[in-house]
């Protein structure tokens, strides 16, 4: 008699399970089921369930709620608080189209966004950052679904050399980087303009002369894994399909020439005389090929 | 004593759902059992004169202009023929099939071409893997953009001149997904991802869906602009039929 009514218990849950995964939109039931969402990193353990209060005082003004992104705060904001309930992020160590690792989000939180109104959280509790995590994930149902990418593999830096940096830039002309970022890197290419963000909303690419940092990181790393993986839901695309892993450093090494900073790249930059490339002329021919040449490629 | 007759009885709805599911569930796969045969072909019309497609002004990406010099190119949201059949329309099953859970083996290609992409319009079963090729002598980044919080999801990958295919494949159903290059504003495509076989409408606005089986069916007609129509077909065993849809010019 017992076991048949825990029997008929599990079955029931079981159809609730069921029906609550059909439903895109959070019901309450849901919303307390995904309240056991877990973010993992290093040693820490997030939980969603502790991070409620923290949410509620720092990240509901602008995230909202509910995670869309429509806060009160969010009319006043440009870039768009991040709406959670997407799924969709920046920031990832992971290939194009995945879930970011709890790390990458943990990272995010406690770094925040250059050129946006998201803060560093670092205020807060390693506990508190893991907890906001999981906190962040139980928006959206695609956490209990998938699982996040394999993040991309980053081989060791090499040394800084004229070759690489020389490398670097022709990766910039190659991979036609200056479309959008410019010649220079100053942001200003010919489809700079026309940019558009996942939601529509206009979008300008990153002005290298302007900033040390970059949105997701400002680390030699960070710089190899944006352009790698990309950035979703912005028209940055990931280049890990055409760019071997150590040629990437050269185009890291490129770019750091580039910032307003003083930089050994910028050093050799100057010992070298580099100019800005030229784009009406084809390629260097120590331009690296990332991939067999078709005879379409031949300047005309 | 109240409490447990009512998990009882909530655990005996639970086991009668779930037993109907799985009920219907074998039986779906028992019908889709005998080999699909005839099929059902059609045209498209549109009703009416095409809206006017704007010329596309290539000049930022010389390399593209040149090779649409001689024939300059426009938009392609409403592509029609001189006898009114309209092109880039996916007819498909949308209810009725029942048919083959196993996705189609052929591999399209979507091609980037002269800053376009060839096609505009690709049909595509679900979890039916499709290659992405460029054949442009310069960088494209292939962005699709599923709805988002759907289940499909948006990525972006750049695709340089010569650079090997991309092998993709969408997980679920999806009636459109938007296709766009950032570098080319003017780049627009739409791939549509339905359970089953399609046909995409030719110049001539003709279609054609292969392998359906006997049986009652709605069938849904996808334009990029003008929405859908729908319309129930029977099909009788051994024998094709047809279906015509008419787009009215908005």
């Amino acid at each position: 008699m017992r076991t048949q009514q825990v029997n008929s218990l599990a079955c029931a849950v079981a159809v609730l399970a069921i029906c609550s995964l059909s439903s895109a939109q959070l019901t309450k039931d849901q919303e307390d089921t995904n309240l056991g969402m877990e973010a993992h990193v290093g040693k820490l353990t997030g939980h969603a369930k502790d991070a409620a209060m923290n949410y509620r005082r720092y990240c509901a003004g602008c995230h909202g709620d509910l995670g869309d992104g429509e806060g009160e705060n969010a009319v006043w904001l440009d870039p768009k608080p991040r709406n959670f309930t997407l799924a969709t992020f920046k920031c990832r160590s992971t290939p194009s189209g995945s879930l970011p690792t709890d790390e990458d989000l943990y990272e995010t939180v406690g770094r925040g966004l250059e050129s946006s109104n998201m803060p560093s959280w670092n205020p807060l509790s390693n506990q508190s950052r893991a907890d906001l995590v999981a906190y962040v994930k139980h928006f959206s149902e695609r956490w209990k679904t998938e699982k996040p990418g394999a993040p991309i593999e980053i081989p060791v830096q090499p040394a800084v050399t004229a070759d690489r940096v020389k490398s670097g830039q022709a990766l910039f002309q190659k991979l036609e980087c200056w479309k959008c970022h410019g010649v220079e890197g100053r942001a200003n290419g010919p489809s700079a303009d026309t940019l558009t963000d996942d939601q529509n909303r206009p979008i300008k690419p990153f002005n290298f002369h302007d900033q040390t940092r970059f949105k997701c990181g400002e680390t030699d790393r960070d710089l190899y894994r944006i352009f790698m993986t990309g950035l979703d839901g912005t028209p940055m695309p990931s280049f890990a399909d055409n760019v071997k892993p150590d040629e990437a450093w050269d185009l890291v090494f490129y770019l750091r020439t580039l910032q307003p900073m003083h930089t050994q790249e910028k050093e050799i930059a100057k010992q070298l005389g580099l100019k800005p490339i030229n784009t009406n002329a084809p390629a260097p021919a120590n331009a690296p090929a990332p991939q067999p040449q078709s005879n379409e490629n031949k300047p005309q | 004593m109240k409490k447990p007759n009512l998990y009882r009885v909530i655990g005996t709805l639970s086991a009668v759902l779930i037993l109907a599911f799985v009920v219907t569930k074998s039986q779906r796969s028992v019908r889709a059992a005998p080999p699909p045969e005839g099929g059902i072909a059609g045209t498209v019309k549109l009703e009416g004169t095409a809206p006017h497609q704007r010329p596309i002004d290539m000049s930022k990406e010389p390399a593209c202009a040149a090779v649409h010099k001689a024939n300059p190119v426009t938009t392609e949201n409403v592509v029609a023929g001189a006898d009114g059949g309209l092109k880039n329309v996916v007819v498909y099953i949308s209810e009725g099939w029942s048919g083959s859970p196993e996705a189609a083996t052929s591999t399209p290609t979507w091609d980037q071409k002269g800053c376009q992409y060839i096609p505009h319009v690709m049909g595509l079963d679900v979890n039916q893997h499709f290659k992405v090729t460029n054949s442009d002598p310069t960088s494209h980044n292939i962005h699709p953009m599923p709805k988002p919080g759907g289940p499909n999801h948006e990525w972006n990958k750049s695709q340089p001149s010569g650079a090997p295919p991309i092998d993709a494949v969408w997980g679920s159903e999806e009636v459109a997904i938007h296709v766009k290059c950032n570098i080319h504003p003017w780049m627009s495509g739409y791939m549509v991802v339905v359970k089953g076989p399609y046909g995409v409408s030719d110049d001539s606005g003709s279609f054609k869906i292969e392998n359906v089986p006997p049986g009652n069916y709605t069938l849904t007609a996808w334009q990029e602009t003008l929405g859908t129509q729908t319309q129930k077909i029977t099909l009788a065993a051994g024998k094709p039929s047809t279906a015509s849809f008419t787009f009215k010019a908005k």
